[in-house]
């Protein structure tokens, strides 16, 4: 594929700004010869025409969920509406400038106000930020609050962190960033936090627990409200990551289970896109001990009239530039309007389902190394496919196939996993195709396993080594050398 | 629900393949105490017609977004080529996930290669990554890397950097133990070279900084021994300003907003982070390489993975995942479109409307620049009022400008900022130096 920088330079780079209507600025003398860009970035100047049909081609190289079923576990390919983004292409969003008086932006504001209520209301705990920008933003955030309240006590020597041996690998880095050690959680053999090993580690150095609800397996930790009154009577906080809210949301609610921190996946759970890895919005819901440690400025309502709240001397400051990721947050809030409450719950209702009746399906064909009722998502395993036939081959073959493969390789606790989370919009002749597909693939692993060991052959580009990528780095154009 | 294809008949013969009744039964797992407690948010669906004017009735109360702007302090009013737009709205891009799967994520993953390369070629560095969530963030993580590299727990920052990082970069400090020492400026509103403190793992400063004004970067790697160099920048005036790489700094991070990416009220932005080669195993944040594929064709896929969340977990170099990939993509389609005659032209255009603005200010009876230094489109000036007077009838006639406040914050009383893009005319610029002369 050709980059950018394999395009010859045109002389046609005209028209998009107007003639100076000012007299023009000679840089080497308003700004002196010291200051003045010695040589130019290499970037070609290119026709509209080119650069348009350049990136045209590269976008036909990727798959989306527009595409087709993108059965990723613990991301959530859902369907985006495209309301979604009309609505935050609206010039009065997306023109407006972060800093201009909060009279002139009470509908921005207003919005803000009214999703983080929605999301109070969603989790079913007191207080929300919109400033987290990304799930493991949100995840920062929690880590931030813990660190800040347990300060606030003089409990400073509350340095750990626990964390079951199926979370994310998010979780454990938010953790460290904030100044805290991490100490896993091994789980039981029904794939949930095994409460012994739990007891065994709560004491005066703990400051909480990072709980994946339900966990990565898909499974709903049934212990959960025992778990957390565990956590809470030995002095910690639980930190819900939300990463899975499609499974119950409208129906159940973190605050109810212990949560003290509940980040929101915005670009999960509330349909906005992902862009390709971004950006998100990654909302953190709390209980009331954390409400006065939340970052500035606060989004609050004074009678009729928006405003912005700078005056939290608690709170533990800022985490972004301004108020996160406003145009996320517009996307978000179109989706829950057209959803409403009967919405809400039946996204979960489907999400869960669908999961459930492909899991079913499944498992006779491939293994499943916890057999019970999933959420909206179930883990199968390659393990013991014939012909040495890895997870990896399946999914490339997958996309032989013209589909998404799942998530591999996690959860870590299961070998050889393949991920699967179907989302609520896909219908079931989706799922009994995808079915299909997988279980030929599998009868295709005993009969044809060359099929699976080269796939995959018919995509832009075949298996490509990943260890050269990894030994011999190449991150940025190699330029010939000007001469 | 249009978004939920399975009809009731389709859930009935799905519960029945499960052996199950009521779908209910699929949530026994969950604590029936849980459930009872469940309240419901109280929301009626409406339709996708209702929510787009009730979206649209939203929109049209921020009168903000149609006043003429004349605000900057990091976000600014730059024109975005219409093909921006265009490419975005593909949803092969924006409905994809993280190239995880690489065969099929080729678009995102050579748009990544590209982006990274001309982050290096605006920024004069050698390596970059995929993008991160916004300047401040990507400062944040800049001081985390620098310590780091040199473990004093020390950071020197200058106290002209835009209070918007600074406030991302204490939050950041104060949990991971790092200490912040401030860098006074001069009376060129600059950072005073000469009380850069000892022992620190790096100095960061912003060019142009909060006032505006252009730092002197010559001669400044030299005076911090093996303390790295932060500097943040703004990718517009590099069409025009020699870039921080050429000076010798160890990190650039800037907001890219200003790159194709619509103000938004400040969200979603990117963050740019570069920094030299040999640094790559400390880089936060997801890089793309070039490989190739079994047959030898050249591809790209997500490189240098060990240092990153999802393997090295809490040794990893940033908890980071989820970034500004798409915001990246617009960059990359900006500086396609606009080329490096187009940078350089918008650069120029710039330059010279703010340094007209400016001159025109001047002119007004009383009315000065606060600071002496050269400054690319933005600058800060004190008048014969109270700038809160000035601010107000600007206001009145259509006018954004900054509050005051921020500036008074940083030491600077009594004063107004103005920042300048090509989308400002002489025909506005000349109003606003009427209303400042006090003619209407």
């Amino acid at each position: 594929m050709k980059t950018l920088f394999d395009y010859a330079s045109r002389e046609c780079a005209d028209g998009l700004f107007p003639e100076c209507d000012v007299p023009s600025a000679a840089p080497s003398s308003v700004l002196g010869a010291e200051f003045v860009r010695s040589r130019a970035p290499r970037i070609p100047n290119l026709s509209e025409g080119d650069v348009a049909r350049h990136y045209t081609a590269l976008s036909k190289l990727n798959y989306g969920v527009d595409d087709g079923i993108y059965p990723l576990g613990s991301c959530t390919m859902k369907y985006n509406p495209k309301l979604n983004e009309d609505a935050a292409r609206i010039s009065g969003f997306a023109s407006l400038h972060p800093r201009v008086d909060v009279s002139l932006a009470q509908g921005a504001l207003g919005l803000l106000y009214e999703l983080g209520k929605i999301l109070k209301s969603v989790s079913g705990l007191p207080s929300v930020s919109l400033q987290p920008v990304a799930g493991a933003h949100g995840e920062l955030l929690g880590m931030f609050l813990f660190k800040r309240y347990f300060e606030a006590r003089g409990e400073s020597g509350r340095k750990r962190i626990l964390l079951p041996d199926s979370a994310h690998g998010t979780n454990p880095a938010s953790a460290a960033i904030a100044g805290f050690s991490v100490t896993e959680i091994r789980s039981n053999e029904r794939g949930t936090v095994d409460l012994d090993a739990l007891r065994k580690e709560l004491d005066s150095t703990v400051a909480g627990i990072m709980l994946t609800v339900p966990n990565t397996l898909g499974i709903f930790e049934e212990n959960i409200l025992e778990v957390t009154r565990l956590v809470h009577e030995a002095g910690g906080l639980c930190y819900f990551d939300g990463a899975n809210l499609n499974s119950f949301i409208g129906r159940a609610r973190p605050g109810d289970m212990g949560a003290d921190v509940f980040h929101f996946n915005l670009h999960k759970t509330l349909s906005t896109p992902h862009g390709g890895g971004g950006p998100g919005a990654g909302a953190v819901a709390v209980s009331a001990p954390l409400v006065d440690f939340l970052p500035v400025p606060r989004v609050v309502k004074a009678g009729d009239e928006y405003r912005l709240d700078w005056d939290c001397p608690r709170s533990i400051g800022s985490i972004h530039g301004f108020y996160g990721n406003f145009l996320v947050a517009v996307r978000a809030y179109a989706y829950v309007l057209q959803l409403g409450e009967e919405g809400l719950r039946a996204v979960s209702e489907n999400a869960v389902l669908n999961a459930n009746y492909l899991m079913e399906r499944l498992k006779t064909t491939y293994r499943l190394p916890y057999d019970r009722l999933c959420k909206h998502e179930f883990v199968l395993s390659g393990e013991g496919l014939p012909n040495h036939v890895s997870t990896l081959d399946v999914a490339k073959r997958l996309i032989d196939y013209g589909v998404h493969p799942p998530t591999v390789y996690f959860p870590l606790i299961v070998h050889e996993a393949l991920m699967i989370e179907p989302t609520e919009t896909e219908g079931r002749e989706a799922l009994d195709r995808f079915a299909e597909i997988l279980e030929t693939i599998a009868r295709e692993a005993a009969e044809h396993p060359e099929l699976l060991h080269d796939a995959p052959r018919n995509a832009p580009v075949r298996r490509l080594d990943q260890t050269q990528a990894a030994r011999n780095p190449v991150l940025t154009y190699p330029f010939r050398a000007e001469g | 629900m249009r978004y939920l294809p399975n009809a009731d008949g389709d859930r009935r013969q799905m519960l029945e393949a499960l052996g199950l009744r009521d779908v209910e039964e699929l949530f026994s797992d969950i604590p029936a105490a849980v459930l009872a407690k469940y309240e419901s948010t109280g929301l009626a669906a409406k339709s996708e017609l209702e929510v787009r004017d009730a979206l649209e009735r939203a929109a049209a109360a921020n009168e903000g977004s149609s006043r003429v702007s004349l605000l900057g302090g990091g976000i600014y009013d730059h024109y975005t080529p219409s093909l921006v737009g265009h490419v975005l709205a593909r949803s092969e891009f924006y409905t994809a996930y993280t190239p995880y799967q690489p065969e099929i994520s080729q678009g995102t993953l050579t748009a990544m290669f590209e982006f990274q390369t001309l982050v290096c070629e605006l920024l004069g560095m050698e390596l970059a990554n995929a993008s991160m969530y916004d300047g401040a963030t990507a400062l944040a993580e800049a001081v985390l890397m620098a310590d780091r590299i040199r473990k004093r727990g020390r950071v020197a920052v200058a106290a002209n950097v835009l209070p918007q990082y600074r406030r991302v970069l204490d939050t950041y400090a104060w949990a991971a133990g790092i200490e912040i020492v401030d860098v006074p400026f001069d009376a060129t509103g600059r950072c005073d070279w000469a009380k850069i403190p000892e022992d620190v793992s790096g100095l960061v400063v912003q060019t142009p900084n909060a006032f505006g004004g252009l730092e002197s970067l010559a001669g400044v790697k030299a005076k911090l021994g093996d303390a790295l160099l932060v500097v943040a920048t703004y990718p517009i005036a590099l069409g025009l300003v020699e870039p921080p790489g050429s000076f010798g700094a160890d990190i650039v991070v800037a907001e890219g907003q200003c790159l194709g990416l619509p103000m938004g009220f400040g969200g979603p932005l990117l963050g740019l982070f570069a920094t030299k080669s040999d640094y790559l195993r400390q880089l936060p944040g997801r890089v793309a390489g070039r490989t190739v594929d079994a047959d030898g064709k050249t591809g790209y896929t997500m490189a240098a993975q060990t240092r990153e969340q999802h393997i090295r977990r809490e040794r990893a170099t940033s908890n980071i995942c989820t970034n500004s990939a798409l915001c990246a993509l617009a960059a990359t389609v900006y500086l396609a479109s606009v080329g490096a005659d187009g940078l350089r032209r918008v650069a120029q255009l710039n330059l010279a409307k703010a340094h007209y603005l400016a001159d025109g200010v001047r002119r007004i009876r009383g009315a000065k620049l606060v600071f002496d230094a050269p400054f690319f489109n933005e600058f800060v000036v004190r008048l014969a009022e109270p700038a809160g007077n000035a601010r107000a009838r600007l206001a009145e006639a259509g006018f954004v400008v900054d509050d005051p406040a921020e500036l008074e914050a940083l030491g600077v009383g009594n004063a107004l900022r103005f920042a300048v893009t090509e989308r400002r005319s002489r025909s506005e610029l000349d109003r606003a130096l009427a209303v400042l002369g006090g003619k209407r």
